[in-house]
């Protein structure tokens, strides 16, 4: 340990910073995850195949996205299969009712998703730990009974037809063409999360969790940075709701439902809060898993329960974090 | 007229006497552990299919009705052994994904022990309705009613005169006080849901003649519950009585008088009416700020 | 030249005053110190000159501007930084983000250019970065500078958090109990750092119950009671006021004395 004398001296130097490793997590993983992407391909021999890989990436999408607010930031949500919901019935309704072009209606879609989430961000945002989680709920459900009961806007509890998706006039259909669509948003997603989180907005985020009052104090508006990253996740929500009502062709008011916010939170957390790449396993592990188990559908929520249980008793600060710890590197 | 206002009266306090009970099953379970717990529902749930299979399996109905309520008893407390009481970590995320993923659990469970169908119950007295005051009432409505008055009285007694009722009205106020005069905290927890999951029970047995079971009644009732319980106030039993009652109350004026499709709505948008203006209930007191 | 001024400052909790009508100023190039008995109400004090609480009565002003009703991260804006008597370390953090941390006024950059890691960003995140390693070296914590926060030992923590306040570069910096757990020799270091921090502009507000550590380095010196001001003044002025060593009752007269 230096003396404070030592390095006083010493502190005119320039300081020399350690090179960045190319197995630092943000290039490194990247690169996997991108090669994952482009090899998947190979792998996937049906169009059923390439459904559950779409599938995958769509619910990776909003997982990242709520995995900076769950994991990083430390705040809760139990209702963003709500804006889930509000981004693919406005994407939808955009195009349908007024003839807006799918990408401009995907766009908008989310931009307005993201207004109310900011808007009901604030007064919510006040609220900590159980009394968050409660108020979420409760908006997320008011959503779904919303767009389950609206059925001349909605078409109701059955749902309603999405019309097809286009990109500047170039049609995107067929589970191919959509696989790279939705593998490219995902990369995407991943760049910029890693992006916000290794930035100093990322570790006010971080601080937030680790103290929020030592976060007050050197300068970090507490309340500004939980609205801003509730709706930076809201916003991915909404896009990868949308994505999905136009890949499916069709959307209906489950997709809201208070049981798909609790998978979503349960795919962040299974993953690995504070882990981008976490939340992306989790997504995949918890997409697969009930598909692989349609085979004998009616143990399906005996075993998605067991896993919600199981997971938390056993591995509370997720899979990912426990796994890398267990080998020894630091996960990120 | 007035007999219309009677009617959703009545309505709505049968409905709100089952949240109350839903509700008292969240508060024990609050008090002794601030843990909240999702799978509430599930024990109504558990309570109303259990009656209806010991009735079917030739049970009087008194019998079956303490067979029910002794079988989510059970559950409860297999609930906390084997799953809440076994978490490492006290931090809320990780302990609400334990009791949904509980209730899910549970609810998995029951669609294999039973199946998917909406069952029947018995109501107790008949189902010749009554006429009071312009309105007509079913028995079994009085039944509830009644049933939770006495429950009521008898939590109270509880409460007030037992041994282990005086250790879990202790850990309510203060943990930490209640364990050093010697409170066994970890015993508290583990009655609490047992007691929570009888309340609960109870209320789907009583419910089950009116308004019919099936494996996916207990969601939405444990929500409600857990609206009610939050508007009284979390943890306060008075409150969650209250608070059971005004919401009753408040979804059948609204369903009656406004607009019927929108009736689950209201007790969501209760829950963040009191947590934006007074997250501690209509009785609960208001917290002054400390650090 | 800012001054700290505070005018009738008072905080209560249920009936209980905490701090009963405050008043004192203390300018900025010295070296202050407030002190007295538990429960006097330093550590409430504290909070109060950071907007960590609300008064329930009474003004602050911070070079002639009213801070009183901000919150706490517009207090740390007008140049106030603090360190915690119960660490508030960022936990989920390596030493070296906690530092970069306290660089948030300083060092900011909005959210879109963080997301898109623009050209500015990078070069903002290198000095950052090399800022706060000079920080920890400053501290001496260099060696911990990739260390999980959650794994360093108790001294360590207190030394990153003066490191973290000061990364703010913050003209007032208040010290809650700074060498509370620490032995003679890691007092001394403490000593040695607030007057290294004290000649190099930044004024120093020490909460302390060593009065070794106190009467040692302090220009002036606020004695609490009970929440209200005892009295005030240099070292030698303080330790010889009978109302003072009275109320330090327990405490025998020399070690106040001598300290």
């Amino acid at each position: 340990m230096e003396s404070l004398a030592q390095s006083r001296a010493s502190g005119s130097e320039p300081v020399a910073l350690p090179a960045r490793s190319w197995l630092s997590p943000r290039l490194g993983g990247l690169a996997v995850l991108a090669l994952v992407i482009a090899l998947l391909p190979l792998a996937l021999t049906n169009a059923y195949f390439y459904d559950v890989a779409i599938l995958v990436g769509l619910n990776a999408i909003v997982c990242v996205g709520l995995n900076l607010l769950i994991g990083y930031a430390g705040q809760i949500s139990l209702g963003h299969a709500g804006f889930f919901g509000l981004g693919a019935y406005g994407s939808a309704l955009l195009v349908a009712n007024w003839g807006v072009p799918p990408f401009a209606a995907l766009v908008l879609a989310t931009v307005a998703v993201s207004l109310l989430a900011y808007l009901v961000g604030r007064p919510i945002l006040r609220l900590k730990g159980h009394y968050l989680a409660m108020a979420t709920l409760g908006l997320g459900i008011i959503i779904a009974i919303v767009l389950a009961n609206e059925e001349q806007l909605t078409g109701g509890p059955d749902g309603m037809p999405v019309p097809p998706f286009s990109i500047f006039g170039f049609a995107v259909q067929g589970e191919r063409i959509w696989y790279w669509v939705v593998g490219a948003c995902l990369l995407v997603t991943v760049w910029l999360a890693l992006n916000l989180i290794d930035s100093p907005k990322g570790r006010a985020l971080r601080a937030l969790h680790g103290s929020e009052v030592a976060a007050e104090v050197v300068g970090i508006d507490s309340a500004g940075h939980k609205v801003l990253v509730f709706v930076l996740s809201a916003a991915f929500a909404a896009f990868a709701g949308g994505l999905t009502a136009f890949y499916s062709g069709f959307i209906s008011p489950t997709k809201a439902s208070f049981l798909h916010s609790v998978e979503l939170v349960t795919m962040v957390v299974f993953g690995g809060m504070a882990s981008t790449f976490g939340a992306v396993v989790g997504a995949t592990v918890l997409t697969v898993l009930p598909q692989a188990l349609t085979i004998v559908k009616e143990y399906e929520m005996v075993v998605l329960g067991a896993i919600m249980m199981g997971t938390m008793i056993f591995f509370p600060r997720g899979a990912v974090p426990t796994l890398a710890a267990y080998f020894g590197r630091r996960s990120r | 007229m007035g007999g219309q206002a009677v009617q959703f009266l009545a309505s709505g306090l049968t409905a709100g006497s089952i949240y109350a009970l839903v509700a008292l099953g969240f508060s024990i379970i609050y008090n002794a552990s601030r843990v909240i717990n999702f799978a509430q529902g599930e024990f109504v749930m558990i309570g109303g299919m259990s009656a209806v299979t010991l009735v079917a399996a030739g049970m009087p109905m008194p019998v079956a009705i303490l067979g029910a309520v002794g079988i989510a008893a059970i559950v409860g407390l297999a609930l906390e052994r084997l799953a809440v009481g076994r978490a490492k970590s006290t931090d809320i995320v990780p302990l609400i994904i334990i009791t949904i993923g509980a209730s899910i659990f549970l609810r998995g469970v029951a669609q294999l022990v039973w199946d998917k169908n909406i069952h029947a119950l018995a109501p107790l007295s008949g189902d010749t309705p009554i006429s009071f005051l312009g309105a007509t009432i079913v028995p079994q409505s009085l039944w509830v009613l009644g049933a939770t008055v006495a429950v009521v009285i008898a939590l109270s007694w509880f409460f007030r005169r037992t041994m282990l009722g005086k250790a879990m009205l202790a850990t309510s106020y203060n943990q930490l006080a209640a364990q050093l005069v010697g409170v066994d905290v970890k015993k508290v927890l583990f009655a609490s849901f047992g007691l929570a999951a009888a309340l609960g029970a109870l209320a789907g047995v009583l419910i089950a003649p009116i308004t019919f079971t099936s494996y996916e009644v207990g969601i939405m009732l444990g929500l409600k519950g857990f609206a009610a319980a939050i508007l009284g106030g979390l943890g306060s039993f008075p409150g969650a009585i209250a608070g059971g009652l005004l919401l009753g109350l408040l979804e059948s004026l609204g369903a009656g008088y406004v607009s019927s499709a929108y009736k689950d709505v209201i007790a969501f948008v209760l829950i963040l009416v009191v947590l934006f203006f007074r997250p501690d209930g209509i009785l609960g007191a208001v917290k002054s700020e400390r650090v | 030249m800012s001054t700290l001024r505070i005018e009738g400052l008072s905080k209560e909790f249920g009936g209980v005053h905490a701090v009963e009508n405050l008043s004192f100023e203390l300018p900025s190039g010295l070296v202050h110190s407030i002190i007295g008995p538990n429960g006097a109400g330093k550590t409430t004090l504290l909070n109060l000159l950071t907007g960590v609480y609300l008064p329930s009565a009474g003004r602050i002003w911070f070079g002639g501007r009213d801070l009183t009703g901000l919150p706490a991260h517009g207090f740390a804006a007008a140049g106030i930084g603090r360190t915690f008597q119960n660490l508030q370390i960022f936990a989920n953090m390596t030493a070296l983000e906690n530092v970069m941390t306290g660089r948030h006024l300083r060092d900011h950059r909005g959210l879109w250019s963080a997301m898109l890691r623009t050209p500015s960003l990078v070069r903002t995140e290198r000095e950052c970065r090399a800022r706060a390693l000079q920080l920890l070296r400053f501290v001496g914590l260099a060696e911990y500078a990739d260390a999980g926060a959650d794994s360093m030992p108790y001294g360590a923590l207190k030394r990153l958090e003066i490191a973290r306040a000061l990364a703010g570069e913050p003209k007032f910096l208040l010290l809650d109990e700074p060498a509370a757990g620490l032995n003679p020799t890691e007092s001394m270091e403490v000593a040695e750092l607030i007057r290294t921090l004290a000649d190099q502009g930044t004024t120093v507000v020490l909460v302390e119950h060593n009065m070794k550590l106190v009467m040692g380095v302090s220009d002036h010196i606020v004695v609490l009671d009970y929440g209200r001001k005892l009295c005030e003044g240099t070292a030698d002025e303080v330790r010889s006021d009978p109302r003072v060593i009275e109320a330090y009752l327990g405490a025998s007269t020399d070690e106040v004395a001598h300290a």
